[in-house]
């Protein structure tokens, strides 16, 4: 049962990934790629029906966190305290940008609002990509099953540790290059002329800038999280996460050599996918690692709540699973057109 | 303030206070637009309009709804973390379930209600109305079941060696009887704020002598709909709710009723001023014998008072358990008075053109906020001292971990970032009105794909 709720809150992790990922990299290119007010109102309207549904997937995440793992719900969120009230506020701050800057005709404060809506996407691009690397590093935690956490102390990944330090911050960098490749394919797959010109010269760049920092961090967790590799490659679900993240590599690639904006984003999810899903693998069972002692660590199966709510929580879950995977599908149908191409919706 | 759960209670009810404000019109709409779009649908090109323009500013209701509801999901585990360790193995299922079942659903239709009625077609978008209002009503379910729990522990849990609670019965827990009744009362309530809301434009529309057509259908709809939800709101519901308080809550009855004493043929207090030291209620206004028939039917059944109990177990803040009280069933009736006389005026074919009664229905829209908030104020202050009734006292639910400072900085934070947003959402919405419902599409939107 414990593995299964693992699995859940992996599955429920890695789409708010795949699915806000490239709203906050649409966001995060914003100010970028989209010049004149036509181009972005553009990008808004690319992101305009999936932005607010793909947030759904992190309270989803948080659902999960609460029905099967409170104990460990009650841990991290106060030890991460200022950190996730400043992704509070940038959620704030992003979702009431979009929605007022697609309210205004007024240029000053169009100008205004799409620098808030890339300002908040970008931290929190950097945001979540730290949260992860604190996840794979570990955190303080100690035999009284408690920890706080300092924005940063010595930057180093050992013993007491802080938020930001060298390993979490290069894994933050590289979700907010990986996120700009993400948000700049999908841009790319919905959008029109020059527009989407700038948007492929962006996925390029940024691509390359991601594929070299995953390198960079791949070597790093050899040594900051020795267990995760070794455990990835022992376990099929690693595996399968690494043939994701092939097939969807190399989707990608030749989607955007032959210009087929859909199937490149089809690969970069996968991408996505593939190293979430194969870092959880290699992740089980701990859900908190400590820095300090391995013996501290928070565990699913120890962590679970008891078995008439886990069992009973899996089967209203999976029941509501199927409703709201076929609501992401449905928005790709609808609305996977090129903005700005049908005048009838002008 | 050297109480340490203090700036914690004082965020999340401030953040809760204010987010609540956007849903309760958010559900009370989406009422609204089933029966726009279903009068549109039969032939009524006027409830287009009028669908269009509701729609629209639901679209910015709504937006401001979601971002000042994350914070509240977060603040369970930022803030109340011991609380979310202790009862998280229940309360964590009912909030689990509004994200799973209803924002998904809400998420995935409203979009294609704001902007979707060409593409979709009429009955499409009356699809997409329903799917949304049911999302909303769904998401008010499964906060008021967390909420009923909480005030109500009914046997759907056990206690464990670890003192944590765990859930033995799901759908006892859904189907708590405190939870039917406070969902009844409260989603009654929320479409009393639309219909208010939606009276007020059209009341404002009459007055200036525009919009001759939708000031009539927004000014009937909204004082007919209203009239009869605020009677519910009153009776059955609101009466229900009074009942079961006095059964399961008598020291939060007397306290909202600043009753010390205990006795039969007990009084029920209309104006007075609670005086916690002396015990008594200064300047009362009294009925004779109604509180105890209101509470159990009776006028010979003694109503408990505060004396009763230890004060260890009194409600923490009486004096404003008592004013939010008041404040709630003061306004409820004044509310059915006024949507008697407008529905009054309404056969008589003089609502539109009354011009004293127009302008009470256009500035009597904040009031509803008011008697809501009032009404969530004495159900929240009613069950203090605890968390959990009976069970779990609030003093042990906040996060020890976190000390007063960050609680207050991110407190002062929410008061700048919250103020910014209010300031935005009455600009928004006070140029929807200003522009009018009309045939066309509403300009300056997004390029919609």
């Amino acid at each position: 049962m414990a593995e299964i709720w693992f699995s859940i809150l992996a599955l429920t992790l890695v789409l708010y990934a795949a699915l806000d990922g490239f709203d906050f990299g649409a966001g995060l290119l914003h100010l970028w790629v989209a010049r004149t007010d036509d181009e972005r109102r553009a990008v808004l309207a690319a992101i305009g029906p999936f932005w607010d549904g793909n947030e759904v997937w992190l309270l989803a995440t948080g659902g999960v966190l609460f029905v099967a793992f409170p104990s460990v719900l009650a841990v991290a969120f106060p030890a991460f305290y200022l950190a996730l009230f400043l992704v509070l506020w940038c959620l704030v701050l992003r979702g009431i940008s979009i929605e007022v800057r697609n309210h205004l005709e007024d240029s000053l404060w169009a100008a205004f609002f799409d620098a808030v809506f890339a300002g908040s996407s970008s931290l929190l691009g950097l945001l979540f990509g730290l949260a992860l690397g604190n996840v794979v590093r570990g955190v303080p935690i100690d035999a009284k099953q408690s920890f706080t956490l300092a924005f940063f102390t010595d930057f180093l990944p050992t013993g007491q540790v802080g938020l930001i330090d060298f390993y979490t911050l290069s894994v933050g960098l590289l979700s907010s290059a990986f996120l700009a490749a993400y948000g700049a394919t999908f841009l790319a797959a919905r959008t029109a002329g020059s527009l989407r010109a700038r948007c492929l010269v962006a996925e390029r760049t940024s691509a390359f800038v991601a594929a070299a920092l995953f390198v960079v961090v791949t070597i790093e967790t050899q040594f900051v999280r020795p267990s995760l590799l070794a455990n990835m490659l022992h376990r099929l679900p690693g595996w399968l996460g690494i043939a994701v993240l092939v097939v969807g590599a190399s989707l990608w690639l030749r989607g955007y050599r032959a210009g087929e904006d859909r199937r490149a984003f089809t690969g970069s999810s996968l991408v996505a996918i593939g190293i979430l899903g194969a870092a959880a693998a290699g992740l089980y069972p701990t859900i908190i690692h400590s820095t300090l002692a391995p013996e501290f660590d928070m565990n699913a199966p120890t962590s679970l709540v008891a078995p008439y709510g886990a069992e009973v929580g899996l089967v209203w879950w999976l029941i509501a699973l199927v409703p709201a995977l076929l609501y992401v599908v449905m928005g790709f149908r609808r609305n996977w057109d090129r903005v700005g191409r049908d005048p009838a919706s002008r | 303030m050297t109480d340490p759960s203090f700036w914690h209670r004082l965020q999340f009810s401030f953040t809760i206070v204010y987010h609540y404000l956007f849903p309760q019109l958010t559900m009370g709409l989406g009422v609204f637009l089933v029966i726009f779009k279903w009068r549109a649908l039969r032939g009524n090109a006027g409830y287009d309009v009028a669908t269009r323009f509701w729609s629209h500013l639901f679209g910015i209701n709504f937006a401001f709804g979601v971002v000042t509801g994350f914070p509240m999901e977060f603040q369970f585990g930022t803030n109340w973390a011991r609380f979310s360790s202790y009862a998280g193995g229940v309360i964590g299922q009912t909030l689990a379930l509004e994200g799973m079942f209803a924002f998904f659903l809400e998420s995935a239709f409203v979009y294609a209600l704001v902007w979707g009625e060409r593409k979709l077609g009429p009955r499409k978008h009356f699809a997409a109305a329903v799917a949304v209002c049911a999302g909303s009503w769904l998401s008010g379910y499964f906060i008021i079941a967390t909420n009923a729990f909480m005030q109500h522990p009914i046997a759907a849990y056990q206690t464990g060696a670890d003192g944590r609670l765990s859930l033995t019965d799901f759908w006892g827990l859904l189907a708590n009887p405190w939870a039917l009744a406070e969902y009844a009362h409260n989603m009654t309530a929320s479409v009393v704020t639309a219909s208010f809301v939606v009276a007020a434009v059209g009341a404002f529309y009459a007055l200036k002598g525009i919009h001759p057509e939708q000031a009539r259908i927004f000014l009937r709809t909204g004082v007919g709909v209203g009239l009869v939800a605020a009677v519910v709101v009153a009776f059955p519901t609101g009466d229900h709710q009074a009942k079961l308080v006095a059964r399961y809550q008598p020291a939060s009855l007397a306290a909202m009723e600043g009753r010390f004493e205990s006795g039969p043929r007990a009084s029920l207090t209309f104006i007075g001023q609670p005086n916690v030291r002396e015990h008594r209620i200064d300047n009362a206004i009294h009925a004779p014998m109604l509180l105890s028939i209101l509470a159990y039917g009776t006028p010979s059944r003694s109503v408990q008072g505060l004396n009763d109990f230890d004060p260890k177990d009194w409600p923490t803040n009486i004096e404003l358990l008592y004013y939010s009280f008041h404040v709630m069933a003061g306004l409820g009736t004044m509310f059915i008075a006024l949507l008697a006389l407008a529905n009054f005026a309404r056969f008589r074919g003089a609502l539109e053109r009354w011009r004293p009664l127009l302008w009470v229905l256009m500035l009597a829209f904040p009031f509803p906020y008011i008697a809501t908030t009032a009404g969530w104020m004495t159900a929240e202050l009613g069950r203090q001292p605890w968390l959990v009734y009976g069970l779990f006292r609030t003093a042990d639910g906040f996060s020890d971990s976190v000390s007063s400072g960050n609680a207050l900085f991110t407190l002062i934070g929410f008061c700048g970032l919250y103020f910014v947003l209010g300031l935005l959402y009455v600009f928004l919405v006070l140029r929807d009105i200003d522009h009018g419902p009309t045939q066309a599409r509403h300009g300056g939107a997004a390029v919609h794909g």
